[in-house]
């Protein structure tokens, strides 16, 4: 027999499940990361319902920005300014105007870097298994089916009272997945 | 807790409740039908898991067949040499920058879509924007071939990169042609990364439903273990909507910097302030001119009638219209300021454009480019599928002139008449270039088939029943038309 990962419950429409969560903030379950709920596409404002706080990958894409800009700059400068200075049409050895392009791109390409790998950084991805699979309905969740699901390591977590809580939120099929 | 009903209240604009409008005037729908999701998720992964349709694989054959010419003409002049190429004094670009220029241009459109469009908020979008991203990236690998290609000693390409080598020398970086590795690379790196980030859940979605034990491996890695979890999703849209931030600068930047290539050097013709904007339109332009070739007839094949609506048509349509006529107006202004600008040698490239030895290509071009898009001022025209798909042909054969003329017009004829010459290619550029357009087709073909063609997620989340303050039985009139108004957007903005 193994051990309970949590209680899953399926919702019917964004709607049920966005009032669901709100639900369920209200009756304790707070942002910390022990409960989620799964949707096939992006809920909006369902996030604020849960209490889940802004992405981080802006910041991310900053760093990534700012290391491209200064790679661009530096390595023009050290190529063109400084190992191998070389005269073209009369220009300067090195200035921070010709070479902006180089910098703009460069910019560009690390500031993309930090929002795709931003992105698999803050959600823990790649991840190829999860708790979550242990449960036969969860295919659905990429397809049509909304789920909540709460953790069994979740403070408030009781077997009987999260279930009547799920049942009370609106949700069905209440289920309990493996770990 | 916030209430349904108070939400799209709030959402609802201050001036609506003071001239108070007899009627809204609803969004048109972009899923036709009140699809269900299982609806959608069944309709675009079929595509997938179906064995592959008749059509499908007498297409592959004949577009891999056609790669082939690729392969001998590269392989012709790497054994041999650049000289097998049309190239001969004074024209050293020719049909191998034509057809960079061509197909960069061509990628611009699934940029657009995938990153503009998606900024300003235009819904609309996602039915198209997967297979025009796709386009793009391979559009973008066919382009690559020729400036790679045409540095002659294809083994040194690495040159251009700011690696060391043994001789101790660096890159120039005060050259266009030097930018242009820049702005293609990066456009080429952020375009893959782009459309493999926005595809992860659909690839969830295959891998959820896999039978097949190699399906479910193959769609599995490629989804990362994605879990459509709701702070999953947070992260993803925010770097998905900076994705598309940080894309707008860059495709605007990619075709800029590619007609700096031309206007920066003195060549009468390409020495022009006009040439980043007028090339931007234009590759937009030639760009939607090639998602509709692509997307009509997968349309018609598939019976996606539902998700690429007419609506999608007619957006598209007048985006050419309008891109259409700004090119059509920097032709016109291009003339206007080899006048005005009183050199003799602009004034004379003009002339000779239009009624010089390459004249007919002008008149190609302006037919194609200028005035065929006009028809689609009339809804009619809009209407006629198969109008609509001839328009297109039209619409990339006139860009594809277009650069011909910009390219070779100026060269073949500059400064010194003893100089002038008559530029035709050689047999090796058109198997290169026709061997292009079989390399792309397969590329894509393959793209229908084992990747999600149009966005499972992005589909499902434009329809009414994704808002969460969506009812399905409305009790007031506002209440009708949920796609307005940004209902339902509070929580990101």
């Amino acid at each position: 027999m193994s051990e309970v990962y949590g209680i899953m419950a399926e919702f019917k429409s964004p709607h049920d499940i966005y009032e669901a969560a709100g639900q369920l903030r209200a009756a304790g379950y707070d942002c910390s990361k022990k409960w989620d709920a799964y949707t096939p596409f992006p809920v909006h404002g369902i996030e604020k319902q849960m209490g889940i706080g802004r992405s981080h990958v802006p910041w991310i894409v900053l760093a990534g920005g700012i290391t491209g800009f200064t790679t661009g700059v530096l390595i023009t400068w050290y190529m063109n300014g400084f190992d191998y200075p070389l005269v073209v049409g009369g220009k300067p050895y090195w200035s921070m105007i010709y070479p902006f392009p180089v910098f703009y791109e460069l910019t560009i390409l690390f500031s993309a870097f930090g929002a795709f790998f931003g992105q698999f950084l803050t959600n823990g991805l790649p991840r190829p298994h999860h708790e979550v699979f242990n449960s036969e309905q969860f295919e659905r969740a990429s397809d049509n089916a909304f789920f909540i699901l709460i953790e069994s390591a979740h403070p408030l977590f009781d077997e009987q009272r999260t279930r009547e809580q799920l049942a009370r939120a609106g949700g069905f099929n209440i289920h309990l997945v493996n770990k | 807790m916030a209430h349904a009903n108070d939400d799209s209240l709030r959402d609802r604009p201050a001036i609506l409740a003071k001239v108070q409008p007899l009627t809204t005037l609803p969004r048109k729908p972009l899923v036709l039908n009140n699809r269900e999701f299982h609806w959608i998720t069944e309709k675009i992964c079929r595509i997938v898991e179906d064995p592959a349709p008749t059509w499908w694989w007498v297409c592959f054959l004949v577009s891999a067949s056609i790669s082939i010419f690729l392969g001998i003409g590269l392989l012709w002049l790497v054994s041999t040499g650049v000289g097998v190429w049309g190239l001969r004094p004074p024209t050293f670009w020719g049909w191998d920058i034509v057809n960079f220029v061509w197909w960069i241009g061509i990628g611009h459109a699934g940029t657009l879509i995938s990153a503009i469009l998606c900024l300003l908020r235009q819904k609309w979008r996602t039915a198209i924007n997967r297979s025009a991203e796709a386009m793009t990236i391979f559009a973008v690998m066919c382009a690559g071939i020729f400036p790679l290609f045409h540095v002659g000693r294809i083994w040194l390409a690495w040159w251009l990169f700011p690696i060391p080598i043994s001789e101790a020398t660096w890159p120039n970086f005060h050259s266009p042609l030097e930018w242009d590795v820049f702005a293609v690379s990066t456009y080429f790196t952020v375009s893959v990364l782009f459309w493999y980030m926005g595809m992860i859940p659909d690839l969830g979605t295959l891998r959820d439903r896999a039978v097949k034990t190699w399906r479910k491996y193959f769609y599995g890695i490629l989804a990362m273990g994605w879990r459509n979890s709701v702070r999953h999703w947070n992260n993803y849209e925010m770097a998905y909507l900076i994705l598309a931030g940080l894309s707008t600068p860059l495709v605007l930047s990619v075709h800029t910097v590619v007609s700096f290539d031309f206007a920066a050097g003195i060549i009468p013709g390409w020495h022009t302030t006009i040439f980043p904007p007028y090339f931007v339109a234009g590759a937009i332009f030639s760009g939607f001119g090639m998602v509709l070739t692509l997307v009509l007839p997968l349309r018609t094949m598939f019976k996606l009638h539902d998700l690429i609506t007419q609506h999608h048509i007619d957006c598209m349509c007048k985006i050419i219209l309008a891109t259409g006529s700004m090119v059509g107006y920097a032709y016109a202004m291009e003339f206007y300021i080899a006048w005005y600008g009183g050199n003799i040698y602009e004034g004379f490239t003009f002339i000779n454009r239009a009624f010089g030895q390459y004249g007919w290509a002008y008149w190609i071009m302006i037919s194609c480019n200028v005035i065929s898009p006009q028809l689609f001022w009339f809804r009619k025209v809009r209407e006629n599928t198969a109008l609509v798909f001839i328009i297109m042909l039209f619409v990339n054969c006139g860009m594809w002139f277009e650069r011909f003329v910009i390219i070779v017009t100026s060269l073949a004829n500059d400064f010194l008449p003893s100089s002038w010459g008559y530029y035709s290619p050689s047999i090796v550029d058109i198997f290169t270039f026709f061997g292009t357009m079989g390399f792309f087709s397969t590329l894509f073909l393959l793209f229908v088939r084992f990747l999600p063609m149009l966005p499972i997620a992005e589909v499902k989340h434009v329809t009414p029943a994704a808002d969460p303050h969506y009812h399905p039985e409305p009790d007031t009139a506002y209440a009708a038309a949920p796609a307005a108004v940004g209902a339902g957007k509070g929580g990101r903005r």
